[in-house]
């Protein structure tokens, strides 16, 4: 049975990747349409965002990460290069964890 | 090796070790619940983070198969608005087409956003590999037993997800405020839904914001 969930995740995902490649692929879609899907990447980004920061699992928290991603934001704000904010984000959420305060 | 895919590989490096981490939590977590080798097929084959840990969380805590696969699939829906969206910018055979959206996870998809709707493939393809070989070689230590990397949250490396996110994010928001306003709906949706939802539910909800642009901009 595990083969077969196995599969089918496999299949499923491959699936919802690719149904939309498949139909609509190289046509031009409307101007309506170009907004929306223009606006689909700030959307997922931010989803993304809040949930990999204020969620664990189906609750809401407010832990180390938002310190983290605080300090990610500010330095990214002053045009710090990507991967330096990567490293000062995550030493703040080692050294808040370390220290045992959230 | 085209200056293209070299950039595409150097901006998807970031997420490689975050990656690795995750799959060696995933390979620790899973082995015991379904064996070893299915793990690491699974990472092979899955390759979703958001599916698979989905999928264990059910059968680790007793639930059946069919809600495992139901759950881990949910995870995922949001790939079949990306696909639509990445639809246009894919060009040739229907079978070429659909490889490269086969090949699309949530950084290569913010990764290859050249605006207005339009994504550039090579960065969708050349985003893969060191990402793929991050989540499956992670997910072959964590089956491993390789407890070193077992607490990635030990190192702060949970919080290079949102940060990486977040540097993607910041661009596509200057001088549009429509942008700001859908990211400000997207972000209230999925907080209002993470407790009241299934895992996924709330990013694909979120997501749908971006019908806002059905409206014409005033």
């Amino acid at each position: 049975m595990t083969w077969m969930l196995i599969a089918i995740l496999a299949a499923g995902t491959l699936a919802l990747k690719v149904l939309g490649p498949l139909v609509a692929g190289g046509v031009q879609p409307p101007p309506a349409l170009v907004r929306v899907i223009d606006l689909l990447t700030p959307a997922l980004l931010t989803a993304l965002i809040v949930v990999s920061t204020f969620t664990d699992g189906r609750e809401l928290v407010l832990d180390s990460r938002a310190a983290g991603a605080a300090v990610g934001v500010v330095l990214l704000l002053v045009r710090v290069p990507l991967v330096a904010a990567l490293l000062a984000a995550a030493g703040v959420v080692a050294a808040i964890r370390l220290l045992g305060l959230a | 090796m085209s200056t293209a895919r070299s950039i595409a590989l150097r901006a998807s490096a970031p997420l490689a070790l975050p990656t690795a981490a995750l799959g060696v939590t995933f390979g620790l977590l899973a082995a015991p619940v379904i064996g070893a080798v299915p793990a690491l097929v699974m990472s092979a084959v899955v390759w979703s983070g958001a599916a698979q840990f989905g999928a264990l969380s059910v059968l680790a805590g007793g639930g059946g198969i069919p809600l495992a696969m139901g759950t881990g699939l949910l995870a995922n829906a949001r790939f079949l608005p990306m696909g639509f969206a990445l639809a246009p910018s894919l060009s040739g055979s229907p079978l070429r087409r659909a490889g490269t959206g086969a090949l699309v996870v949530d950084a290569s998809f913010a990764l290859a956003h050249k605006g207005e709707g339009r994504f550039d493939p090579v960065t969708v393809v050349w985003a893969v590999p060191l990402q793929y070989a991050g989540w499956v070689g992670g997910t072959a230590a964590g089956v491993a037993g390789a407890t070193m990397l077992a607490d990635p949250g030990r190192l702060g490396l949970d919080v290079l997800f949102p940060v990486f996110y977040i540097g993607l994010l910041l661009p596509e928001l200057s001088g549009s405020a429509r942008r700001l306003v859908v990211a400000a709906l997207s972000a209230a949706v999925a907080l209002v839904l993470v407790p009241i939802t299934p895992e996924g539910i709330p990013v694909v909800a979120a997501a749908a914001t971006a019908l806002l642009g059905l409206k014409e901009p005033s």
